[in-house]
């Protein structure tokens, strides 16, 4: 068996040593230094890229965000505006029919003073056309003038009867 | 007569083990010539070597195949590494990927035919686990100290039960070389042996030479998961190894 030919031994080891040795430097100087950079290049870049794709998330988050809060600001807004308005237009009309009920009593009032004026005018007249009528009829059915004065308080007395 | 000729072409399956020396050199009375087997270490290194460079030239963001493969080796001892040993093995990181490689190549380019596995001489396994031994042990100690012998001495043990399994124990760790190196070199051998015996038959019986020959087909496959394995093998070893040199178990 050639595996125990003792003499070859020490020219084994002695050649096993010097390759493994040019193999260890040869692997730990130019070949893992070289595999880690691209490895490590590459576990580098996509950490980047993922970190860089985390923060542009949350950059268009926040953008979202403040989208809708201004979505919700104008809202608020325009619903104030509109309130405003409506209250402001409420109030004129409230404002306006108030001025025109309070015309309209104003010139109801007038017209029930003018009414009432002229009743009482009329029913002045009334007295002295009835004390007139009271004085010819008793001189055309009783042939004697009345005395104005009691044709007067005989009106009075039947108008009180009336009224 | 024959049976030499046989042996001199090659026909004897133990004949692809053979030492032959290329380049006559000495040290002294030290005979440390470069044979076959230094051919095939340096070519492996070479291999392993070019095989990285070549594959990273030009690295790029997304791997080219090439490159992924390069890459597939090192992740897959990177992993090995930091599962095993845990993330003080980085240090020894080089070491534990040039052994995976070194002993990958040697299993792999043996199985081209006429080449020579390296892997197959048991003093090339022994020096490489007798250099792991020595060095997990000398890690060890210089991690821990004298607290290190306590590895030999599981706590929360009765005494009658230390006495039998202290020397269990050390018997168990002082083998670790021997395991490790007959492992590696007893599968590269006798899988090698195999392949040339069944393919000595080939001619042998003629037209039912085709059997011994399907055999050897699939067996070369066998034999190629065996160099893979016994790779994988030989390493996670290591890094068990110095997972325990590190944490005392």
């Amino acid at each position: 068996m050639p595996q125990l030919d003792v003499s070859t031994f020490p020219s084994q080891v002695f050649w096993l040593v010097v390759t493994f040795a040019v193999l260890y430097v040869l692997m730990a100087r130019l070949a893992i230094p070289r595999i880690e950079a691209a490895v490590e290049g590459r576990r580098v870049r996509i950490e980047g890229d993922l970190d860089r794709a985390g923060r542009m998330k949350s950059e268009a988050e926040a953008v979202i965000a403040a989208y809708e809060k201004a979505l919700a600001d104008a809202r608020h807004q325009a619903q104030l505006t509109m309130k405003e308005t409506t209250d402001r237009l409420n109030a004129a009309a409230a404002e306006r029919q108030k001025a025109a009920a309070a015309a309209i009593a104003e010139r109801t009032a007038a017209a029930e003073a003018r009414i009432a004026a002229a009743k009482r005018a009329a029913m002045a007249d009334l007295r002295t056309i009835a004390v007139d009528v009271a004085r010819s009829a008793a001189a055309r059915l009783v042939g004697t003038e009345v005395d104005e004065a009691r044709a007067g308080a005989a009106v009075d007395a039947v108008l009180k009867g009336h009224a | 007569m024959a049976v030499e000729q046989a042996t001199e072409h090659g026909a004897s399956p133990l004949h692809q083990f053979v030492i032959e020396r290329l380049v006559p050199l000495h040290i002294g009375h030290v005979d440390i010539s470069f044979t076959n087997s230094s051919l095939f270490m340096t070519i492996a290194v070479v291999a392993i070597t070019g095989f990285i460079m070549f594959s990273m030239s030009g690295a790029q963001l997304v791997p080219t195949r090439w490159q992924s493969v390069a890459e597939l080796f090192y992740e897959f001892i990177a992993n090995m590494v930091r599962d095993n040993v845990g993330s003080a093995g980085r240090q020894y990181f080089p070491f534990i990927f040039s052994l995976f490689m070194f002993v990958l190549f040697g299993n792999l380019i043996g199985m081209i035919p006429f080449t020579f596995t390296y892997t197959s001489h048991i003093i090339v396994t022994f020096a490489m686990a007798f250099f792991i031994f020595v060095a997990v042990t000398l890690i060890a100690i210089k991690r821990h100290g004298f607290h290190f012998f306590t590895y030999f001495a599981p706590k929360g043990l009765p005494v009658p039960l230390l006495i039998l399994l202290i020397p269990i124990e050390i018997i168990s760790y002082c083998i670790r070389p021997m395991t490790l190196s007959i492992r590696l070199f007893a599968n590269m051998m006798a899988g090698h042996t195999m392949l040339v015996i069944f393919a000595g038959f080939v001619f042998a019986l003629g037209i039912f030479g085709v059997l011994p020959l399907a055999f050897d087909v699939f067996f070369i496959l066998l034999e190629l998961l065996v160099a893979v394995l016994q790779a994988y093998v030989f390493t996670i070893l290591t890094c068990i190894y110095l997972h325990d040199a590190i944490h005392l178990h």
